[in-house]
């Protein structure tokens, strides 16, 4: 059979299924490959394991440009009483300097939502960690792509 | 009797109703229609539009007084968002104290030069990018409608000739991608319109506020064909072109593009 | 001193948080760019920015090249008296800027 332009041949079938058969003892999981993949991510949890959970990082899926791209992140509460949110670290994967910014909240506030914008070297990955009161880690990862313009500008 | 006739000649003459136009004004879209939709929301919040940081900043110089004369903006025009007013929706415009069509920035510094006694101020420097946005900025949402009577005749038909001529190394006139090929992809993006209406804006490639005449030259840049200076005649005549084939839309100053 | 625009609502309610939305005129430049004769040009970022509420820390931020130019934030703050959000910032040339807003709890 064809689709567009690739034709699915009965072996890639076969082995399309095979890999999916395999899949809950391989590492499907993209949050757990990006401790691997983002050494700075790694350096930082030191061995610790953020639930990939509670935490939502929005980013568009296709950068208008890699300039500025608006980002989101949101931690859900509730907070008080218990844990709050202290700090929250944002990780590339790709830029020259991956740990790109921290934002912290020494007074616990019940919306933690940070907006901004952010500048990606190329398509990527990116990965947000909060860290609570209580020293317990959540975790939300997103996938930019970054195109290049039609055509350079040189001004 | 005569005064039909005289309506009928005038239109024939070469009025802007006479003019032909490629896109007809009833298909016309802003620029902002063809931008992806985070760029589209942060043009319409000026909270996040970066460009509001050089409107704030040109309200601060339009009320600051000029060293040699202790003249500003407000001493002439006082309080912009009146005498401002729907001002940018007929720019360029021909002017006769300078003796040719002006932009809004050398309309500025004209101003500056001959009213307030201080100098003109670079093309892109921050405090004209600053002045320009602010009085645009007091025009958004007019429709543009600008001249092309008289002596802004021989500019718009040099402008027009400029649009529909091939340039650089690739050989692309203006026409073929903005009225040929508008709405059709060129990789990742859409090919607008070409209209003026956003400018100056902030263009998240820059990383900054930049003029319409930058916009201008980052095509030419862009089709391999030199550029010419900053506030050049040829620039200032495509501008008018522009303007006049943009007629009607609104002017969404400072806008966001990618 | 650097331009700089703060928005908060023009009354906050008493216990809740409320929104605070800032945008600054900065470079951020990376450090990666050259300039037309090919010489990098030097890294110049915000790199710390604080948010005071009636003197006490409520926000604080470091940030990278990784941050767009001109820079947005959004946030929350918990509304507790009135008084003044203050920011102040500092970018890796020491130059430093500061906004302040004042606010009406109600």
């Amino acid at each position: 059979m064809t689709i567009g332009d690739h034709r699915i041949t009965r072996r890639r079938a076969l082995l399309a299924g095979g890999v999916l058969a395999l899949a809950p003892w391989l590492p499907a999981r993209a949050d757990e490959r990006d401790i691997a993949n983002i050494p700075a991510l790694a350096a930082f949890l030191a061995g610790r394991k953020p639930r990939w959970e509670r935490m939502r990082l929005d980013l568009p899926g296709l950068a208008d440009n890699g300039q500025a791209v608006p980002m989101k992140i949101v931690v859900d509460g509730p907070f008080a009483p218990g844990p709050y949110v202290k700090v929250i670290r944002l990780f590339s994967q790709r830029n020259p300097v991956p740990e790109m910014a921290t934002f912290e909240f020494p007074v616990a506030v019940e919306r933690v939502e940070v907006e901004s914008r952010i500048r990606l070297a190329g398509t990527q990955r990116i990965v947000a960690v909060a860290t609570m009161s209580d020293d317990a880690l959540f975790a939300a990862g997103a996938d930019v792509v970054v195109t290049i313009d039609a055509c350079m500008d040189g001004t | 009797m005569l005064r039909v006739l005289a309506v009928v000649l005038a239109c024939c003459a070469g009025g802007a109703t006479a003019q032909e136009r490629v896109l007809p004004l009833s298909e016309l879209r802003s620029g902002v229609t063809f931008a992806g939709s985070n760029v589209r929301a942060m043009q319409a919040d000026d909270l996040a539009n970066a460009g509001m940081l050089w409107v704030e900043r040109g309200e601060k110089l339009w009320n600051a007084a000029a060293e040699s004369s202790g003249k500003s903006c407000t001493s002439c025009h006082g309080e912009a968002q009146k005498s401002m007013r729907g001002v940018a929706a007929s720019y360029p415009k021909f002017d006769a104290n300078a003796g040719a069509v002006l932009d809004i920035e050398a309309r500025i510094n004209d101003c500056r030069t001959r009213r307030q006694q201080a100098s003109a101020l670079a093309r892109e420097s921050e405090d004209l990018l600053a002045l320009t946005a602010f009085v645009a900025y007091q025009s958004r949402g007019a429709h543009l409608a600008v001249s092309i009577d008289g002596p802004a005749r021989a500019a718009f038909e040099r402008g027009r000739e400029f649009y529909f001529t091939r340039h650089g190394q690739m050989n692309i006139a203006c026409t073929q991608c903005h009225d040929q090929n508008w709405g059709k992809r060129l990789l990742a993006e859409t090919i607008s319109q070409g209209h003026p209406t956003a400018f100056p804006a902030y263009r998240l490639e820059w990383q900054s506020l930049g003029s319409l005449q930058r916009r201008l030259r980052a095509c030419l840049f862009g089709i391999r064909a030199e550029m010419p200076p900053p506030g050049a005649p040829e620039l200032t005549e495509l501008e008018l072109y522009v303007a006049w084939r943009a007629q009607g839309l609104p002017i969404e100053a400072p806008g966001v593009r990618r | 001193m650097p331009d700089a625009r703060i928005n908060i609502p023009a009354e906050v309610p008493r216990g809740k948080p409320f929104e605070v939305r800032l945008l600054i005129r900065h470079p951020m430049e990376t450090g990666y760019r050259h300039d037309d004769t090919g010489k990098q040009i030097p890294r110049n970022v915000v790199a710390t920015l604080t948010c005071r509420y009636n003197g006490e820390v409520v926000f604080a931020a470091r940030m990278s090249p990784g941050i767009a130019a001109n820079p947005y934030l959004r946030f929350f703050v918990t509304a507790r008296e009135s008084g003044e959000l203050a920011f102040d910032w500092v970018d890796d040339r020491g130059v430093r800027g500061n906004e302040r807003a004042t606010v009406n709890v109600v």
